[in-house]
């Protein structure tokens, strides 16, 4: 696929997210932990959304998740043509938080995508700044 | 808020609803204040406060020629004017402004004067949700359903009977946009929109509107209309982002706002003659009864669907149709009030006989916000 033909919705990172989107490019996946309560959380922002102190460090996940609910998408959004009906998902990370996902890898279908399904990330470069976190299922390597 | 010190006195529809492609947003908002402010025998100029959502206050203030000492442009989507009506009541006994104009117009169908959806790249939105490709509320507001129905057994056919119940709503409804029955296989043959979720299992897009005038209890015996107190109120918000709301089988945002709706009303379950809950999508209603204590959590699908909430039941809900086959402009919310003002005033096209106590719930975005209101027509 040609990178310049990349039709989809682009992120734009902002100071606070820079960090999670550079991580993305080298293949981890940041998330951020709370130095003083221990809340590990998401999106990225500069305190704790549980105790709201200041002081945050970010780390690489595991990568490691479970599919915690989706929709299969039979009105593709602009750009989304070639895909549909292709799943939209929600994924528990093994860290707690939650992420908005595509689950590759696999049939996009009510038999192959199953509630609580081991999965792990993988990440699909779309632009040279940006790699989109995605999700397989862990026998699909 | 203290109970029953502020009332509905004024309440409208605009004038035609579902198609109307021959006006813009913002005159719709005129349109429906224009027939509220008739109903209760005012005009513009006796306006002192303005609330509305999809249009700035400001806008239709210069619009309609009213000049507020009190305005409120709270906009969290399709519950913002139930939160008018609670930030409305405190505003007219605070002394802030005594007689309260709240506007709805939309034009969701024909899209005329009303700015595009989207989020910026930069929005959390954009960057965390936008790139997965959901197209609008049916690709995201649904996206709890499947965890819902693994956890509490909720069926497919369950689901689809919220559906069939409201069309036997509509059917008693000429303003409504769908009123033939349908039947579960008719829900289920419907065309696949966002898995688990077919078509007759989403709301309509249309365009409509429609306003409030609130006054103190005191000053409501002076209007021609039926005065409809207002009891119990209560406000909350969760998340942007359906993603990160914190449970996908219940709303955050629902147990709180009702709860305190139900103790400032001072009343029970019990007590509720009549039931307005915003439906999106045929799982709003299950998340709602559950959420403000109708019925326990993984309850509400059976209830449904052995006839509770149908003409006839215990527990009449959505009786105008509801946003599966009444109307849906976009931010419904103010169709639902408009419901339970008819109800309590006696003059629903599908009456509840001896309607004393109605309680209408919002949603705003996709489990973002949600507010309730709790109504009477008892005298304080
Ligand atoms: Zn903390």
């Amino acid at each position: 696929m040609e990178l310049t033909e990349y039709r989809k919705p682009i992120p734009k990172p902002t100071p606070e997210t820079r960090d999670f989107w550079e991580g993305c490019k080298r293949g981890e996946l940041r998330l951020q932990r709370c130095t003083v309560c221990g809340h590990v959380f998401f999106p990225p922002r500069g305190h704790c959304p549980k105790c709201a102190a200041r002081s945050v460090e970010s780390f690489t996940a595991s990568g490691r998740a479970k599919l915690y609910s989706y929709i299969i998408n039979h009105r593709p959004a602009p750009g989304f043509e070639q895909e549909a009906p292709y799943a939209i998902a929600v994924v528990q990370l093994e860290e707690g938080p939650r992420m908005m996902t595509n689950i590759v890898g696999c049939p996009q279908t009510p038999e192959a995508l199953q509630l609580d399904m081991p999965l792990e990330v993988t990440f699909e470069p779309i632009t040279d700044e940006i790699s989109l976190p995605k999700f397989r299922p862990v026998d699909a390597r | 808020m203290k109970r029953k010190s502020v009332a509905i006195v004024g309440a409208a529809e605009t004038t035609e609803l579902g198609v109307i492609p021959h006006m813009s947003q913002i005159q719709l908002h005129a349109d429906a204040a224009l027939n509220a402010l008739a109903d209760c025998g005012l005009t513009p100029k006796d306006i002192d406060g303005l609330a509305c959502a999809g249009a700035s206050p400001v806008e239709v203030a210069w619009y309609l020629g009213i000049t507020p000492t009190w305005v409120d442009g709270t906009a969290v989507g399709g519950c913002s004017f139930m939160m008018h009506v609670r930030h409305a009541a405190a505003a007219i006994n605070e002394g802030l402004c005594s007689t309260v104009l709240i506007t709805h117009g939309e034009s969701g169908r024909s899209g005329i004067g009303r700015a595009r959806f989207g989020f910026a790249p930069q929005s959390l939105q954009g960057q965390f949700e936008a790139p997965y490709g959901p197209f609008g509320p049916p690709t995201l507001f649904t996206l709890p359903v499947l965890r819902y129905m693994k956890e509490y057994g909720l069926t497919e056919e369950q689901l689809a009977m919220v559906a069939v119940v409201q069309r036997e709503w509509a059917s008693m409804n000429p303003r409504a946009m769908f009123r033939d029955p349908i039947t579960v296989e008719d829900v289920l043959n419907s065309r696949m929109i966002a898995y688990p979720i077919r078509l007759l299992e989403c709301c309509l897009v249309t365009d409509g509107g429609g306003a409030l005038v609130l006054v103190s209890a005191e000053r409501a015996k002076d209007f021609p209309t039926k005065p409809v107190y207002i009891l119990g109120t209560g406000e909350s918000v969760e998340s942007p982002m359906i993603s990160q709301m914190e449970d996908f089988t219940t709303s955050k945002a629902f147990r709180v706002s009702g709860k305190k709706a139900f103790e400032e009303a001072g009343i029970t379950h019990d007590d509720v003659d009549h039931l307005m809950i915003y439906d999106a999508f045929a799982h709003l209603p299950i998340f709602g009864l559950e959420d403000l204590g109708f019925v326990g959590r993984g309850e509400a699908g059976a209830f449904i669907a052995e006839g509770n909430t149908r003409p006839g039941g215990k527990l009449p809900l959505n009786t105008n149709g509801g946003g599966l086959s009444y109307t849906h402009t976009g931010m419904y919310g103010m169709f639902a009030l408009q419901e339970s003002v008819r109800q309590l005033r006696g003059t629903a096209p599908a009456q509840v006989p001896n309607c004393r106590i109605s309680v209408c719930h919002g949603v705003g975005g996709m489990f973002a916000a949600s507010a309730t209101i709790i109504l009477t027509n008892e005298e304080p």
